[in-house]
């Protein structure tokens, strides 16, 4: 069947592209020129003169270290959602008995807890057990509150294992961590890789936790880096847009290489 | 003679045990906080020395703060602004999206963008960008008059509403494209014998199929909505004046910037209380806890 082509379509997605791309394309192309290129061009015309000088600036201005750290805070997130996730969707989707259905409640119940709400309480635990300003203390709070999704990603992806496959280990009297090692981590594959990046993607673009838990240009994160650098040198427009394309370069990288396991990260959904 | 026993299919099941890790991790770093905030909203603290029991006293100033009732308002208001222009805006796109054709697959790339920024990276480039003496208002001047958006209680909400877009409306766009590719081509082949033309088939065919996607994404809409931060703190810092004040900001404003520990708590306390009844009566009215699995929502 012939289609006639879609002129309302067409321009519609035209406009948004435009809407779209005029911030990408200012981002970009303000990142290349000098700051006083910038302040007296004004930001749509094209660099006068091409330089790296503000990437370079970046470094300089700590961009290696808070780098660094969001690197850190990403890894030691993942590593817990890793480690706690996919035991308890195991038991969620497996185990018979009451215990298990209240836990599965307790991280529903989770979802509808808002980061906002427990900031005051969380500066006050880390000052007291003293993890205040340590990497660890952005971590750990960051990492639970990926956890209510996850569960729900990971125990879908597990619910689609096919009860014969269970009942055939079963024949062969295979115990719960050997059925777990050789059956459910290999076929939800998909599912792990989805948490994998929902839970990168938490840290590495976390910011409340790590503006209310650090203050050091030590433990400092990439967001906060951004966030202070406006506050302070909010007119060094090129250098600051800079460490935005910087800090969305790992994101970009997934994106073209894993684009299907980012999208369902993204979405908190999938695992299929 | 007792029933046949199956020990070996009991014995592969794992126990709740394997579930604890996580429940007390979870338990620890989400719900022991929830009940300090409701306990430290009674507290008086400074945030240095030890908090102090003041009794009712945080909440009898709460409810005779005026920017407090203020900032619930403000708050519903953008989530509602947000949920009005991102719903058809993302549905269009989303349904166009869906179409495989290679311009379209191209230029959704370039639309999935705003998803590889964080909010505090889309917000940073939105004030830079809209910034009234250096950013592009000052270049189009026949568009944006003076330039200062943010400087009258209209344009930041009008601001605050489109940034939201601009960074959200790619994520539901990506949820409605994932609902419009799992509708069966066969329902359009038969409107289209019946002739019926694409609008029709739209409001007939797509928006009742995307029913259950339309339930999902506004619930994320309206959950993020009520918790919106990042955008208000470096975008307008709850100008001008307090008119974009959200529950959220005002509540790091007081713990934060104020170093009143107590009234903050008050503050995220109603935050989690308003959050939590509008979460449930969504859920409740669209039937979402109804739905099995993480698909059927999509």
């Amino acid at each position: 069947m012939r289609r006639r082509p879609n002129f309302l379509a067409g321009f519609g997605s035209l406009v948004w592209l435009a809407l779209i791309g005029l911030p990408l394309y200012v981002l970009l192309i303000a990142t290349f020129r000098t700051r006083s290129d910038y302040s007296t061009e004004g930001p749509l015309s094209p660099p006068a003169q091409w330089t790296l000088q503000n990437y370079l600036d970046d470094f300089s201005n700590g961009f290696g270290q808070d780098f660094l750290n969001t690197l850190t805070v990403t890894a030691g997130v993942v590593a817990i959602v890793l480690l706690v996730v996919p035991p308890l969707a195991y038991a969620i989707v497996r185990a018979r008995g009451r215990a298990t259905g209240w836990i599965f409640r307790l991280f529903l119940l989770g979802l509808a807890i808002p980061a906002q709400a427990v900031i005051v309480p969380m500066f006050y635990v880390m000052n007291q057990t003293g993890l205040y300003d340590h990497l660890i203390g952005i971590v750990l709070p960051t990492a639970a509150f990926c956890l209510p999704v996850c569960t729900l990603v990971l125990t879908g992806a597990m619910r689609d294992i096919s009860p014969e496959l269970y009942e055939a280990m079963a024949m062969d009297g295979a115990s719960p961590a050997r059925v777990f090692r050789q059956l459910v981590i290999p076929l939800s594959k998909g599912g792990l890789s989805s948490i994998t990046v929902f839970a990168a993607l938490q840290a590495w673009n976390g910011f409340l936790f790590p503006l209310i838990l650090t203050q050091s240009d030590s433990t400092k994160v990439i967001t906060l880096g951004l966030y202070d650098f406006q506050t302070e040198h909010g007119v060094d427009v090129p250098a600051l847009l800079s460490a935005v394309v910087l800090s969305m370069l790992p994101i970009l990288v997934v994106y073209l290489f894993a684009r299907r396991a980012l999208v369902q990260g993204l979405t908190g959904v999938g695992g299929k | 003679m007792t029933r046949p026993a199956r020990p070996a299919a009991a014995a592969t099941r794992p126990g709740f045990v394997w579930a604890l890790p996580a429940a007390v991790f979870f338990l620890l770093f989400a719900f022991v906080p929830l009940a300090l905030v409701a306990v430290l909203s009674f507290t008086s603290w400074d945030g240095i020395g030890e908090p102090h029991f003041n009794g009712l006293d945080n909440w009898t100033s709460l409810f005779d703060d005026p920017v407090m009732l203020q900032s619930v308002w403000t708050t519903l208001l953008l989530t509602a602004l947000g949920v009005a222009v991102q719903t058809p805006v993302s549905i269009l796109i989303g349904v166009w999206a869906a179409g495989h054709q290679r311009n379209r697959a191209v230029l959704s790339a370039i639309y999935f963008v705003p998803l590889l920024l964080s909010a505090t990276a889309v917000s940073v480039v939105w004030r830079a960008v809209l910034d009234p003496n250096f950013g592009v208002p000052a270049q189009l001047t026949w568009l944006f008059g003076d330039g200062n958006l943010l400087g009258t209680k209209g344009g930041a909400i009008a601001v605050l509403t489109f940034v939201g877009v601009w960074q959200y409306t790619p994520l539901h766009a990506l949820l409605y494209q994932g609902g419009a590719r799992a509708i069966p081509q066969v329902l359009y082949q038969a409107a289209a014998i019946d002739g019926a033309g694409r609008v029709r088939q739209f409001f007939h065919i797509t928006l009742p199929q995307l029913r259950n996607t339309v339930i999902t994404s506004v619930i994320l809409m309206v959950v993020g909505g009520l918790t919106t931060f990042d955008t208000v703190l470096i975008l307008t810092q709850g100008g001008p004046g307090t008119d974009t004040t959200v529950t959220a900001y005002y509540m790091y404003q007081k713990a934060f910037k104020g170093f009143e520990f107590g009234p903050g708590s008050a503050v995220a306390l109603v935050l989690v209380v308003v959050a939590t009844l509008i979460s449930l009566v969504l859920v409740r009215l669209s039937g979402y806890d109804r739905m099995r699995g993480t698909t059927e929502g999509m």
